[in-house]
């Protein structure tokens, strides 16, 4: 197994914390990705005996939900949107151009480790596209220099 | 002497700068010795003038908006804070064009209140609909609902008594209210805007639906990309705990009603009732065949009440004015209001409540002013991701679920996007298969490969490839997918995909044809 010592007992302190809970799968995953920052596929065995779940069930439940991940991301996740309404408004442009600053494609992560790149399908901030998530905060309205703004801040923190 | 002053903490508001303008009044307050109560209110759905800041003043609330941190100084300057005229003033808050013109009864107290101030939302007539419905007989419930003639505002439009009739109906010692807070489609955004700007309305909504349904157990699914919603949602559960609303005999009720909040992972799928039932289990988010339905066999087999957050919102106010209330509003079937969500390319964007049967045409131009970059607008697409693009040609269809049926389109959710006129319209139309190949569950072949290969198909066109052929082929697809898929999702991805097809053939290197 090639988990951590820590990242082992992570896991299974929050299998145990939802182990009489009622789809426990859900809240298990976003748990362990919180914690991690990803869900390692060697934490699929301690799952699986803790839940009798199959190790296939899991990697098909994991793997289904875009959210979650099974390698490490970049310190910080910048999601831009694609939707309708944020094409509309130019998102393609800053598509294209958070690529060409960050120098990756879509899931990938810049080569100082800072940030991975995901789209996103909606953020519910239609009313103020183009939008992005960096993190958990949504910005509306962004341009170019709006992206520059935000990649920076977040370089420097 | 306080003056009173109102920062909205929605989270778009917050997109464009909200907490900075925040921040920086206080500071600029603290500078000045000038003594202000600042209150972080939801937002009045005006995004164009967002951060919106307003004024308490004896004849009203005034607006000033869009507000930056640039801006403080000068607003100091100028006494904002009396209410004064000045820079970016806009007037009473009430009497804003875009506010006067609307029927707000599900967002009667957006933008107005605190949402996390329980006591606010009491003073504002909240808990008004629960405590009426406790003097009922669940039957009498439902009928209030039944006769409201309220609707699922998810987008499925089924009336919504008849699903608490079939729950109710349904003996089983546990049965579950779940609520669809899985906004996905583009272009809408009233689920969130309830659920971070009045949640306690969406509690009160879920437990009168328990109390209608002999449930007493509720989820709120919510999407991942809310996290903010979120925060608030929970921070309400505990609040409404703590003072009774939530828990065992509810207001020495007899009723018992409890709840949580499931975050979802990002698949656009889980927004269809089953599939999200699946998710809510710990399962793949497959969409389930019907029957059963799940309000007879629903999470973990026992009958649910499946409802999107607006339907559930606009409970309490149904039961607190009456079910004649507000089915007169509205036109046809299509009764009450619906919370309609004007985005994308448009001057004016934000929240519009309004009576069903108001034109398109309104909607774009006197309350959105027209597309944002100036040029003219060439389609809109109504209710997400699967709805069909509309020509101008169309935009005098009045917003009523059967006649946008009568077009091949749909109401949907209420989202309006806007697109003006350099945009491709093959090229949106190669893009909602791209969305489904990405978002299907992959149980049925139509969605599943139908979407891959429409991808190609339009790409076959525009590429000058067999035209004639090709396009046959695509609306041959179309069909199939319509006719064959399991779910909305294959279902109902080639309206957008067909429409394009036939009301901008130019856009795919096509003639214009007879339709």
């Amino acid at each position: 197994m090639n988990l951590s010592e820590t990242q082992r007992i992570t896991i299974e302190k929050h299998v145990e914390t939802f182990l009489t809970k009622p789809g426990a799968l859900l809240p298990l995953m976003h748990a362990i990705q919180d914690s991690l920052g990803y869900i390692p596929e060697d934490s699929y065995p301690i799952i699986s005996s803790a839940y009798n779940l199959s190790i296939a069930e899991i990697h098909g439940f994991v793997t289904f939900y875009h959210h979650f991940r099974t390698s490490p991301s970049g310190k910080n996740i910048l999601q831009v949107c694609r939707a309708e309404s944020c094409q509309s408004m130019g998102s393609e442009s800053i598509e294209n151009y958070c690529k060409k600053v960050l120098g990756v494609d879509y899931h990938e992560t810049s080569k100082d480790g800072v940030i991975t790149l995901e789209p996103v399908y909606c953020l519910g901030n239609c009313a103020c596209s183009p939008s992005v998530m960096m993190n958990d905060k949504v910005i509306g309205r962004v341009t170019p220099e709006k992206i520059d703004n935000i990649i920076k801040a977040v370089k420097q923190s | 002497m306080t003056y009173k002053i109102y920062i909205p903490i929605d989270s778009t508001a917050l997109s464009l700068g909200a907490n900075d303008v925040f921040y920086a009044i206080t500071a600029e307050a603290k500078k000045r010795k000038i003594d202000l109560t600042v209150i972080r209110n939801g937002s009045r759905g005006l995004f164009w003038l967002e951060p919106l800041v307003e004024v308490e003043t004896k004849s009203g609330r005034v607006a000033f908006g869009p507000v930056t941190t640039n801006d403080i100084e000068k607003l100091f300057d100028q006494e904002f804070y009396l209410g004064k005229e000045g820079a970016l003033f806009l007037g009473l808050t009430d009497d804003l064009h875009w506010l006067k013109n609307q029927e707000r009864l599900t967002f009667a107290r957006v933008g107005i209140t605190d949402p996390l101030d329980i006591n606010d939302y009491e003073k504002h007539a909240g808990f008004n609909g629960l405590r009426k419905a406790i003097e009922l007989e669940p039957q009498l419930i439902v009928n209030e609902v039944t006769d409201s003639g309220l609707r699922g505002r998810g987008g499925a439009a089924f009336p919504t008594g008849i699903k608490w009739q079939t729950v109710l109906n349904t003996p089983s010692k546990t049965k579950y209210i779940v609520c669809n807070a899985d906004e996905g489609d583009s272009g809408t955004f009233s689920d969130r805007m309830i659920m971070e700007n009045d949640p306690f309305v969406l509690i009160e909504g879920m437990i009168i639906a328990g109390m209608a349904v002999g449930a007493e157990y509720g989820y709120i699914y919510l999407r991942s990309e809310y996290p903010d919603a979120q925060e608030v949602l929970n921070k309400a559960i505990n609040i409404a705990k703590e003072k009774g609303f939530l828990g065992n005999n509810i207001l020495s009720s007899g009723y018992n009603f409890d709840l949580e909040v499931t975050r979802a992972a990002g698949a656009y799928i889980c927004g269809e009732e089953t599939s999200l039932l699946e998710s809510l289990e710990g399962k793949r988010g497959m969409v389930r065949y019907k029957p059963p339905l799940p309000a007879i066999e629903g999470l973990y087999g026992k009958p649910t009440a499946v409802n999107n957050v607006i339907t559930l919102a606009t409970v309490p106010i149904i039961m607190d004015k009456g079910a004649s209330f507000y089915a007169d509003f509205g036109m046809g079937r299509s009764k009450g209001t619906l919370p309609i969500q004007l985005a994308g390319n448009l001057k004016q964007t934000g929240l519009i409540e309004k009576a069903f049967g108001i034109s398109l045409r309104e909607l774009l131009y006197d309350f959105g002013g027209g597309s944002f970059t100036g040029n003219p607008i060439k389609a809109v697409q109504v209710g997400g991701p699967l709805g069909a693009f509309l020509p101008e040609g169309q935009f005098d269809t009045p917003l009523d679920y059967e006649k946008f049926s009568e077009i091949n389109a749909v109401v949907g959710h209420g989202g309006i996007v806007a697109f003006d006129d350099t945009t491709d319209m093959a090229k949106m139309a190669r893009y909602s298969f791209e969305f489904c190949a990405i978002e299907s569950c992959g149980k049925c072949t139509p969605c599943r490969i139908g979407s891959t290969r429409g991808m190609e198909v339009i790409d076959k066109i525009k590429g000058g490839i067999d035209q004639d052929k090709n396009e046959k082929l695509l609306r041959d697809l179309g069909e199939t997918m319509v006719n064959g898929s399991l779910c909305a999702m294959g279902g109902m991805t080639p309206f957008p995909v067909i429409s394009a097809l036939n009301f901008f053939p130019k856009d795919f290197g096509l003639e214009k044809k007879k339709v």
